[in-house]
């Protein structure tokens, strides 16, 4: 106990003697959990949208007005022809062409049908699909409102109609920051407890240090646990600000129990950092440690369903996203904070991790050798 | 030749360290092909659960066509309003589709019959996505039953999707992991050699010596922007022959511009280098720092129109954001330079900008 005891002063002391770790740790992820939930909003607004009008007529006024007013977009453009607009889209200038044939009015009203033609930049294809789908709805709405004016229904509906009603839970004002502040957090944790902990111990390495501690009779599970506890401190201190700034600045505060959230992020800590140590054995220098470390964790950053829905992932990558500690982090963050689900709710996850977090440190301590 | 017995120099630095080489090789190769396929923002098989309460042919045709549909799978059937929270609680199901009593009657009689779709907001994104999608699926049905009955006035829509017809997620995430692969390679890799060499102290032996500050700095990038170079090739390649995303415009013109933004990140490194004395804070400003915001304020990830003004002017300072526009617009929508000016003549000044603030900030000095 004394030796751990010793070992923790010493990390202790390297770690708040560094100022520019200091700052490291704690200015750059607050900076982020301030700055980027922003700038995490898929919500469609403002689609530029060019129109090209032929038909200059009341109608078709009155769409484009009915189309404007909707808010979902904004008008960048009317175009004398379809290639001009076209040129728009290729220049980033409008993201859809909404077309008005010249015989518009006349054709709804003498031939009963008439065309509108819609072309949609299509290179993200999510906000292709929903910018049609938005404009389709309010062109539905428009001809319902032509039909009302030109015939008198009848009181009862005379076409089947099924009614849509929608009820969004957990967050009903839709706010996409109450999901990704959890997220983001979870990144910055992970970031600050893998790299600092693999980077430190390869530090000592490059430096030669380790091995005046090889030379002294301390265990090595003793300077294992001393190079896991400071960060696995630190790692809680980070998680503690960051709940306190979504508090703060964003109004968040977990439906769930803070001892909760607390629970699965020492276990989620505990193997994070025992990946770090074991990247740590496996490399000789920093450059080494950093490339591999940065490298997993962008895998498991980005195959988190932090920022994309597993669901949609083919099957391969969902396997690897069940092998991702990250992924039940970021699940377990979403579900105590937005729905408030209780420790038997994350029953699974907490093992699961835990099961990761074991296999992850034995390795590192059988893989530790104090020979070179 | 003092420079380029330099360049030997770190070629050999880089060669000798067999296992930096083959992550710096085989890591773009890995991130492209996980991304190309992993990665997309579209709704697929989404899980959902059904409460019929009607059980009738309506309601059972309509949860067939939900679940035939890529964009949901029926994973569940309840029996009671008390089983929807725990379920979502449980975080599997994201939505539930709920039918009242007697759908089918209503529907017949009434000609009018109510659908309620309860969703998970915790992820506001995928449940207006699914709100939207579901409910598509349901007029397509109700259509299909009064297609009978001809209706006067109609406006008819014809859509045509451009550049990208399938709709495929890959056409967005390839440029935009290109940027990204790019971007942290040589940022932090040219940022940490130089910073390596000052932590050992060999920055001293060289500095001491009769050959330019400027040529050591230099003969540092050169060898990456060949690893680059080569990462470019491998990155398109994989692109066209797995990924099927076609390079409609001029392939000389897009690795040009590639080459670029190498450089560009080059010298991103090398100001990054100048400012800091330990591998640990260069790679955190060039990870952090870089790695988020290349993320977030790029562009791919989330539509940078939505943002809030004050990001909406920070974006402007992430060279991925301009370069992810170039890759765009020659890769997929084939335009020539006429398009794309201004975003070169962007990245260039931002090259220029780079460079001369980390010759400026390069000390000859030791401190």
């Amino acid at each position: 106990m004394r030796t751990l005891k010793f070992l923790l002063q010493k990390e202790f002391r390297q770690i708040f003697r560094d100022p520019a770790i200091l700052r490291i740790i704690f200015v750059m992820p607050m900076m982020q959990l301030l700055f980027l939930p922003m700038a995490a909003d898929y919500e469609m607004k403002n689609i530029k949208l060019t129109v090209v009008d032929h038909d200059h007529s009341s109608y078709s006024q009155q769409l484009i007005s009915k189309i404007t007013s909707s808010g979902y977009f904004k008008l960048t453009d009317y175009s004398s022809s379809y290639n001009n607009a076209l040129h728009d889209i290729e220049q980033d200038k409008s993201d859809l062409i909404l077309s008005i044939p010249s015989r518009f009015e006349k054709d709804l009203v003498r031939e009963n049908e008439a065309k509108i033609f819609m072309a949609v930049n299509a290179i993200n294809g999510v906000k292709a699909n929903l910018g049609g789908a938005y404009l389709g709805m309010i062109i539905q709405d428009f001809n319902r409102e032509v039909r009302l004016k030109w015939i008198q229904f009848p009181k009862l509906n005379p076409e089947p109609t099924i009614e849509v009603t929608y009820s969004n839970w957990f967050n009903p004002l839709m706010n996409y920051k109450f999901f990704m502040v959890p997220g983001i957090l979870v990144v910055l944790i992970t970031m600050v407890g893998s790299f600092l902990a693999t980077l430190n111990i390869v530090k000592e390495k490059e430096i030669g240090t380790i091995e005046q501690i090889n030379v002294t009779p301390i265990k090595r599970h003793h300077f294992i646990l001393g190079k896991l506890i400071p960060f696995w401190i630190l790692g809680l201190a980070i998680l503690t600000i960051g709940l306190t700034i979504a508090r703060l600045f964003y109004g968040i505060i977990p439906v769930g129990h803070f001892y909760t959230i607390y629970v699965f992020a020492a276990i989620y800590l505990f193997s994070i950092l025992g990946l770090g140590l074991l990247i740590s054995n496996y490399t000789s220098n920093q450059q080494q440690a950093m490339l591999i470390s940065f490298f997993m964790m962008m895998v498991f950053i980005l195959l988190s369903g932090l920022y994309t829905s597993i669901d949609s992932m083919p099957q391969w990558a969902k396997m690897i996203t069940r092998l991702n500690p990250v992924t039940y982090f970021v699940q377990v963050m979403r579900m105590v904070v937005l729905k408030g689900s209780g420790l038997k709710d994350i029953a699974p996850q907490i093992f699961t991790v835990l099961g990761f977090g074991i296999f992850l440190n034995s390795w590192a301590v059988f893989s530790y050798h104090k020979r070179s | 030749m003092q420079f380029l017995s330099f360049v030997k120099k770190e070629f050999y630095h880089i060669t000798r360290d067999k296992r930096t080489m083959f992550i710096l090789l085989v890591m773009p190769i890995v991130q492209i092909v996980i991304f190309g396929f992993a990665l997309t923002n579209e709704v697929k098989n989404s899980s959902v659960a059904v409460l019929d309460q009607s059980k009738d042919s309506e309601t059972s045709a309509l949860i067939e066509e939900i679940d035939a549909s890529s964009y949901f799978t029926v994973k569940k059937q309840l029996n009671s309003y008390k089983e929807i929270e725990p379920e979502f609680k449980k975080g599997n199901i994201k939505m539930i589709i709920v039918f009242p009593q007697d759908f089918a009657e209503d529907l017949k009689h009434f000609n009018k019959a109510q659908v309620q779709l309860i969703s998970d907001a915790s992820d506001p994104n995928l449940a207006n996505t699914m709100n939207s999608y579901a409910t598509n699926i349901i007029m397509d049905y109700q259509n299909r039953i009064n297609d009978g009955l001809k209706l006067p006035y109609r406006i008819k829509t014809e859509y045509r999707m451009l550049y990208n017809p399938q709709l495929k997620g890959a056409y967005n995430f390839v440029p935009g992991v290109m940027s990204m692969v790019l971007m942290l390679i040589c940022t932090m890799m040219t940022a940490i050699t130089i910073v390596k060499e000052k932590e050992l102290g060999t920055l001293e032996v060289m500095l001491v010596s009769p050959v330019q500050p400027l040529k050591i700095v230099v003969a540092k990038a050169v060898p990456y922007l060949l690893l680059s170079i080569v990462n470019i090739s491998t990155i398109l390649l994989l692109s066209v022959f797995v990924l099927d995303v076609p390079i409609n415009g001029s392939i000389i013109l897009l690795v040009m511009e590639a080459i670029l933004f190498t450089i560009t990140t080059l010298a991103l490194g090398l100001l990054i280098s100048t400012v800091t004395d330990s591998q640990q804070t260069a790679m955190f400003i060039s990870l952090t720092g870089m790695f988020l915001p290349t993320v977030m304020l790029s562009g791919f990830m989330f539509p940078i129109e939505n943002m809030p003004i004050a990001l909406q002017v920070l974006s402007n300072i992430v060279p991925a954001k301009w370069f992810y526009s170039i890759v765009k617009a020659v890769m997929i929508k084939g335009v020539g330079i006429g398009s794309i000016w201004k975003e070169t003549l962007i990245l260039t000044g931002m090259t220029a900008f780079f460079l001369l603030l980390s010759i400026k900030k390069f000390k000859i000095r030791l401190a």
